[in-house]
């Protein structure tokens, strides 16, 4: 199982709180998945702040705020030092968005808000791209674990660029890498669990399916099966055709 | 006092920001705080003055991805 800043989670799947139908069947696809990790918003307290939170107090999952909309490394900053005090803990999905139709990360502000929350105590969970250079800088700021997207959120794209995830995993062997993003149907979870990722995150696919406990446990049980492919040590593709079938011992009858 | 809660102008009477979430009945919600876009931990919030014109951010966890 995933293993961030020393806490090992109990599953590979960290799933998103937005967007469920209702309270009720949030509940149940975190039930029904076994979900490792939930994230959550700060948003203007409207009145339903505080029966949210009861309601994730009473799953039991580990919190993972984020600080989804933010568009510079200030308000991300701002809005992880507010979610530190209000949930106890000091991870933080840093989001710095920089292209509003893409909800691209800006990563010149990404890095540069890495390195002052890791100063401050933060343990950062970025959301990022695949770049290499990206990436490394990050680790330099003192991330120890990535979150590049698979495609943009919200989009269910699946893996736009498996070969640049792939990459990523051969530069950074020991580095926990985690799909954040994009994900549409559990053939793309195990897709990046093949890949050597250590966990994915999603929310739409889960929250917008028909059903979405269903769709949960789904997603679930292929990131648990793409990280048993990866550790089983899959086969190389072949351009041609090879028998399985012995040729040896074949009976001659034509 | 006018300030700017949550984005929408309100009149109320407050010398902190402790009082100026008592006053919006906040006095026990689980919030963190920000004033003038800074963010005022809950130990802070007694002594940090808040004057006409603050814009104060009352937030909370909600849903998110």
């Amino acid at each position: 199982m995933p293993v961030f800043y020393g806490t090992e989670i109990a599953s590979p799947l960290m799933l998103g709180t937005a967007q469920y139908p209702s309270p009720a069947i949030l509940a149940e696809a975190f039930r029904a998945s076994g979900a490792g990790i939930a994230t959550v918003s700060l948003r203007r307290e409207a009145g339903g702040g505080q029966d949210f939170l009861r309601l994730m107090e009473e799953l039991g999952v580990p919190l993972l705020p984020n600080t989804a909309g933010c568009h510079s490394a200030r308000e991300a900053i701002t809005t992880a030092r507010m979610a530190r005090e209000l949930l106890g803990t000091d991870w933080i999905k840093l989001e710095v968005i920089g292209h509003t139709d893409l909800l691209a990360p800006d990563v010149f502000q990404l890095v540069e808000a890495a390195r002052a929350l890791t100063e401050d105590g933060f343990k950062v969970f970025p959301y990022c791209t695949e770049d290499l250079s990206v990436c490394g800088r990050l680790l330099d700021a003192g991330c120890e674990v990535l979150m590049p997207w698979g495609a943009p959120i919200g989009s269910g794209l699946g893996l736009s660029n498996p070969h640049g995830l792939k990459a990523l995993r051969a530069a950074f062997p020991d580095v926990p890498l985690v799909v954040d993003a994009g994900i549409g149907l559990p053939s793309h979870a195990a897709a990046a669990m093949e890949l050597g990722f250590d966990a994915v995150l999603l929310n739409t696919a889960v929250a917008k399916a028909g059903d979405p406990a269903a769709m949960a446990r789904a997603m679930a049980q292929a990131a648990e099966a793409g990280r048993a492919a990866f550790l089983a040590d899959p086969m190389e593709p072949r351009e041609m055709a090879v028998p399985s079938t012995p040729v040896i011992g074949k009976a001659f009858l034509s | 006092m006018k300030l700017t809660i949550n984005g929408e102008p309100r009149e109320i009477e407050a010398a902190t920001v402790a009082e100026a979430l008592a006053a919006l009945d906040m006095a026990e919600a689980r919030v963190a705080t920000a004033l003038n876009g800074a963010f005022v931990p809950a130990a802070a919030r007694d002594a940090t003055p808040v004057t006409p014109g603050d814009a104060l951010e009352i937030v909370a966890p909600m849903q998110g991805g």
